[in-house]
């Protein structure tokens, strides 16, 4: 019964802050309703029984992915409406992707009933075997090879991203901790001996 | 025959409620004389005596404060975000006292015994940095979104390194239950592999707390209050109970992954009688007491000098340390089945 009411109440805040995403005016309040998805998302894993993937998309996306991009959008200072104006000439685009989209789900639906709709969730293990272990050893055994691909798919991204972003600037300072770490006192300081009554001319 | 009138009660919906609830208010007032305890504590290093005119010894001081807060009068600048504004307090808040329901203070006694507790709990520390990113946007002043910037690269950054000591530690108890992970056996050199881990796991706590001296989001010298610039009053009182209660949290975390949780200290098994919570209870005042510590002994960090032991000296480090750990585990054929 709870389980019932918890998936209706999780799916409905879902789609709804899904809607809102793409209808809020304001971006950040878009982000934050795109959060809100994921967060309702992840609840629904916990339902399936999926906890570890419900906790990896928090932690991921919630906690990471998305702290991005809301630090992006609020940096960002464009005029959002000015933006939406000449949007209209891409409703065509758009239908036809949704189309698709929409035909994919339908072929998806027809082929796998959804696992909501069984009785006691998607992943039967979960009674046996804690299901982190059961992902373990589905992912390192039957699939490394795709594992480790991805792996260094997105290993390619990361140095992609930074050599695309770094630039050398001239002239700024930095710290640099080695020399600092290696400065020895007599390269920085001086020690004279005065003599009494006559004090230093030399400095 | 009472008693267990008593105990059934408690097993029931409600009862669970009643405990919970009870359980909070617990942690609060443990809350308000962390906040006490520090302030003794920076003033016994400082050569001071601290409050001590509230009360017996100050005791009450934590009280008299919170109700000259409450009293005062709460205001929100016109051009804040009104919504987003009100939220971030209270979602600070609310995500420190959720993650206490998996936080096992005594053998059998936790809340939620659920099989990931340790993602949980790192995915709950993750979502503060929400909370303190919205209250510096929708204040709409410069110096809280300066402030809410420089928090959240910092939570970000150091929790990469948290994540890292956190796989170490599930390396060597083979569990992400955080009661198997208090149980789970542990080697002397098991223990000497996790030790540089501790190091790392405190500094980030520190880092992810935004403590002294990673206390940059609210810099008094050049951002004011930082993110929580804006608020006062009520609200403000909610940004402070959060930012210990997280103080309180974190300290549990580091008790539970690193220091044995319940038990008694160093396997002294003489000392077993001394019940689980209140040995619990100590090894948390002993993490605090190193948060005052640092308080009181270090300059806040430079900005860049923050950055550089995120990423390039913690994060190297921990990294290399989790294939040295998984080494080591295979190499002594030690890995936990």
């Amino acid at each position: 019964m709870i389980g019932v009411f918890a998936f209706y109440l999780f799916s409905f805040v879902l789609l709804m802050s899904a809607l809102f995403v793409i209808s809020a005016r304001n971006p950040v309040y878009s982000v934050l309703f795109l959060i809100l998805a994921f967060f309702n998302a992840a609840g629904l894993f916990v339902l399936l029984g999926a906890e570890f993937v419900a906790m990896i998309l928090v932690i991921v996306y919630v906690g990471a992915v998305a702290v991005l991009f809301l630090f992006v959008v609020m940096m960002l200072d464009i005029n959002f409406s000015e933006l939406r104006k000449g949007a209209m000439q891409y409703v065509p685009l758009g239908l036809v992707l949704g189309g698709v989209l929409l035909a994919e789900l339908i072929t998806l639906y027809r082929a796998w009933p959804p696992a909501a709709m069984n009785e006691g969730g998607a992943l039967d293990v979960a009674e046996k075997i804690d299901n982190t272990k059961a992902l373990g050893n589905i992912l390192y055994t039957d699939y490394v090879f795709p594992f480790q691909v991805s792996g260094l798919i997105l290993l390619v991204a990361m140095i992609g991203a930074i050599v695309l972003t770094l630039r050398v600037r001239p002239g700024v300072l930095r710290q640099v901790v080695g020399s600092q770490v290696s400065r020895k006192a007599s390269d920085i300081l001086k020690i004279e001996r005065v003599s009494r009554g006559k004090g230093v001319d030399h400095v | 025959m009472m008693f267990e009138n008593v105990m059934n009660f408690l097993m029931t919906p409600p009862g669970q409620v009643l405990l919970m609830v009870a359980f909070l208010v617990c942690v609060m007032v443990f809350v308000a004389f962390v906040t006490y305890a520090e302030r003794k504590v920076l003033g016994a290093m400082q050569r001071r005596q601290g409050p001590m005119t509230v009360g017996p010894f100050g005791l009450l001081q934590p009280f008299a404060d919170a109700f000259k807060l409450l009293s005062k009068e709460t205001i929100i600048p016109i051009q804040a975000n009104k919504p987003v504004f009100f939220m971030a307090p209270i979602l600070i808040l609310t995500l420190a006292m959720v993650a206490w329901s998996v936080i096992p203070v005594g053998a059998q006694l936790v809340f939620a015994n659920i099989n990931v507790g340790i993602l949980f709990l790192f995915a709950v520390s993750s979502l503060g940095v929400y909370g303190v990113i919205m209250a510096g946007w929708a204040s709409n002043s410069k110096y809280a979104f300066l402030g809410g910037m420089r928090s959240a690269s910092q939570m970000v950054s150091y929790e990469v390194s948290m994540g890292l000591v956190i796989v170490c530690v599930i390396l060597c108890t083979g569990s992400m239950n955080l009661s198997e992970i208090v149980l789970a056996e542990r080697t002397w050199w098991m223990q000497l592999l996790l030790l540089p881990m501790l190091v790392i796991f405190l500094v980030s706590i520190l880092a992810e707390t935004n403590r002294a001296p990673f206390d940059l989001p609210e810099g008094e010298s050049e951002l004011s209050g930082g993110f929580m610039v804006e608020y006062s009053a009520g609200t403000f009182v909610l940004f402070f109970l959060g930012e210990y209660m997280n103080m309180v949290l974190m300290s549990a975390m580091t008790t539970v992954l690193f220091l044995g949780g319940w038990l008694p200290p160093f396997g002294i098994e003489a000392l077993a009688f001394v019940p689980g919570p209140i040995w619990f209870v100590l090894k948390i005042c002993a993490v605090l007491f190193f948060f005052f510590w640092t308080r009181a002994t270090f300059p806040r960090y430079r900005y860049d000098q923050l950055m550089r032991l995120g990423w390039k000296v913690f994060l190297p480090f921990s990294m290399v340390w989790v294939i040295v750990v998984a080494g080591a585990l295979v190499f002594m054929n030690a890995l936990p089945q």
